[in-house]
């Protein structure tokens, strides 16, 4: 990532977290995704970037960071959790850049996502499987 | 960037290019008569740049016999191209005549008669005779060792890799990456960078995980023949995940493309005209790598033992696979030119240890650092009337051993032994000698755990194992080979998804079906957990050959594989 840990700092005050109402139990992507845009399509593959290891060093604290250039809000979920809701990050329009990340606690191999609500009231998803595993042969 | 057309076009403008389009020129560089070390040296030195790659030498300072799998499988798009190409097959794509000197050390193909006929291969002696032959001709050529260099030897373990620190610092590496080195401990890591070695010790992937922030020094940037090379070093991603992270506290690693991505813009930004990769990603993963990472001319790959004898192309990219144990290492001349690589030369030089004069100054280092241990490197535990051999996807006789060992001395059920890819061979006949032992088990979390498991658990096992190594998706490899099991036998589907490959597991010792419910005995060796108890695997192992004093392996029939 290239969020330095300054920034992040910064960009913590910034970005105000919330918690979307999302219901309990694991969901499937689309339903998490639609939870967080109330119903409206997301586009797969734009300017947003997902940043998260393909195989988790420690389930119980992940990190996931987003890149989101034109972002107003971005909604992190971890589909796979009993309670797939994890951070809402908002950015203001003097934002400079739309970055942020946080750390999540994984139950079990899974996709994380993204949703980023944009400008013009559009949304962007991206997602990533992150698999938790027991590990041990790397030879 | 030059297009593929400019690159053949400066190629061949560059001449005498081996294996631009393809594969299949190699053996046209082996002559059949007697080797010379001439022969095995002959370069016609071109362009402005060498660089030499050595990897995963896994602490073997001496000779060895290495045998290469017999089964080395890939998944989707990589099913049935190199590295996943074997035996037969292998002579055939590369055009390798069998019962050749690269027919044996490239594949498993009448191992142990041609290993009786040409010999041990490797040995840091003669792989400093090696090097500065190279350098003669190129004095400024760059060495590059890939890592997995300081753990796999009883002297290795011993004095925790001084010995390999003093003799790769004879041979004047310009950089490292690596892997097993973290498993020496953070703490002694931090001290041979800082104290021992005067080459860089890179790794752009690995990061402080508390802050997310990179930890150590990611790339180089040497001058040579008027060209800049920015050398940048991606240690095994894995580290905390395959091996124990209790061992190297508050590292995190990972394959890290986005960072990739800038480090290369990074270096081409300060001027690069040649950039490359020293990795220890796996051969997949850097092919994956190079397919979405542009601005990398060449990599050199680790870590999953593969030695070809050609370079794989990815775009515009060279990868380059240097094998393992000492058995070769890769010479890479580059015209670099106007900040590309207008192109290249390469040849796989096998270190066929009869063949090539040991080099005398390095050689007395090597006696040097064995010296305080003589005694009990060569007591003889006893003899081996198998073949002994570490490589296979699903099975190795030194693990089938390793495993026979566990569930006679450990009274075990079932025992498993992890899918490593180091560990020379013996042949049949062979003493096994307390050093040979070592090489097949010398690591710093040995201790041989015994415990219940269900049936469920072992399955949940295998498949996270499986899963490892087939997920098709190459970000998802951790490299290494299946679990080995001993007591237990089953059947695996590589196509299926996680959770479907493994069915019918069966105890060979009544055929019965291994109950989901129903606990069974365990015996294992190199858990990953902090705290595991048990005596160490290589007393284990030695107890067993002792008390047998002739060993023998039988083929192992326990494993059905579907590939799909």
């Amino acid at each position: 990532m290239n969020l330095t840990r300054r920034n992040a700092m910064a960009l913590g005050a910034a970005a105000a977290a919330t918690i979307v109402a999302l219901p309990a139990g694991a969901a499937t992507f689309e339903e998490a995704v639609m939870s967080v845009t109330g119903g409206k399509e997301a586009a797969e593959g734009g300017d947003l970037v997902l940043t998260a290891p393909e195989i988790a060093e420690n389930g119980n604290t992940v990190p996931v960071a987003i890149d989101a250039p034109g972002a107003v809000a971005v909604t992190f979920l971890a589909i796979g959790n009993p309670n797939p809701a994890v951070a809402t990050f908002k950015f203001g329009p003097l934002a400079g850049s739309r970055e942020a990340s946080t750390r999540i606690r994984l139950a079990t191999t899974q996709d994380v996502v993204a949703v980023a609500e944009m400008e013009d009231g559009s949304f962007q998803t991206a997602k990533q499987t992150v698999k938790v595993t027991i590990g041990g042969c790397g030879g | 960037m030059i297009s593929r057309r400019d690159f053949l076009q400066a190629s061949i403008a560059a001449s005498a290019i081996y294996g631009v389009s393809g594969v299949g020129n190699w053996s046209k560089l082996a002559a059949q008569q007697a080797m010379t070390q001439d022969q095995l040296l002959e370069f016609d030195t071109m362009g402005n740049v060498t660089l030499i790659h050595i990897t995963d030498v896994h602490a073997q300072l001496k000779p060895i016999y290495f045998r290469e799998p017999e089964i080395n499988l890939g998944v989707g798009e990589v099913n049935g191209v190199p590295p996943h190409v074997t035996g037969a097959d292998f002579l055939k794509m590369f055009n390798i005549e069998a019962g050749s000197p690269r027919a044996y050390a490239l594949t498993n193909q009448d191992f142990v008669a041609l290993a009786r006929e040409y010999g041990k291969m490797g040995g840091m002696d003669r792989v400093a005779t090696v090097v500065n032959a190279i350098r003669a001709d190129r004095p400024d050529a760059l060495l590059l060792d890939g890592g997995d260099t300081w753990q796999g030897s009883y002297t290795a373990q011993k004095t925790m890799g001084q010995d390999m620190v003093n003799v790769f610092n004879a041979l004047k590496p310009d950089a490292m990456t690596s892997h097993w080195e973290f498993t020496l401990g953070l703490d002694r890591v931090t001290e041979i960078v800082d104290n021992e070695i005067d080459f860089p010790f890179l790794g752009a992937n690995i990061y402080d995980a508390e802050w997310e922030e990179p930890a150590y020094e990611p790339y180089k940037i040497f001058e040579r023949g008027g060209a800049k090379i920015a050398v940048i070093g991606q240690a095994f991603p894995y580290m905390p995940i395959a091996n124990p992270k209790w061992l190297f506290p508050g590292l995190s690693f990972g394959v890290r493309e986005e960072r990739m991505n800038e480090v290369v813009q990074e270096v081409r930004d300060a001027g690069a005209d040649l950039v490359v990769v020293l990795s220890h990603n796996g051969f997949d993963v850097d092919r994956k790598l190079a397919s979405r990472v542009e601005g990398i001319d060449v990599i050199l790959t680790g870590h999953t033992h593969d030695a070809l004898p050609e370079p794989l192309m990815v775009g515009e990219t060279l990868l380059i696979a240097s094998g393992s144990n000492g058995k070769f290492i890769s010479r890479l001349d580059l015209d670099v030119r106007e900040g590309r690589m207008m192109g290249f030369k390469h040849k796989l030089i096998p270190i066929f240890s009869d063949v090539i004069e040991p080099d005398a100054e390095v050689a007395a280092l090597i006696d040097e650092q064995r010296e305080p241990f003589k005694a009990e490197l060569e007591e003889v535990l006893g003899t081996t009337d198998s073949l002994l051999y570490r490589r296979g996807n699903f099975n190795g006789t030194w693990d089938d051993l390793i495993c026979n060992a566990l569930i006679e001395e450990r009274e075990a059920d079932i025992a498993l032994s992890p899918g490593f890819r180091w560990g020379p061979s013996l042949l049949p006949g062979q003493e096994i000698t307390r050093e040979d032992l070592h090489n097949a088990t010398a690591m710093n979390y040995p201790a041989a755990y015994r415990t219940e498991m269900t049936g469920e658990t072992l399955k949940i096992v295998l498949e996270d194992v499986a899963d490892n190594l087939f997920n098709p998706d190459p970000y998802y490899q951790q490299g290494g080979d299946m679990v080995r099991v001993g007591g237990m036998g089953y059947s695996i589907d590589i196509s299926k998804p996680q959770g479907e490959r493994i069915t019918n597991m069966t105890m060979l010792k009544n055929g019965e079906a291994v109950d989901p419910a129903k606990s069974y005995v365990v015996s294992g060796w190199a858990s990953v957990n902090e705290g595991t108890e048990g005596p160490a695997i290589w007393d284990v192992v030695e107890d067993y050959i002792k008390r047998k004093g002739t060993v023998s392996v039988d083929p192992n029939q326990s494993v059905l594989v579907n590939a799909g």
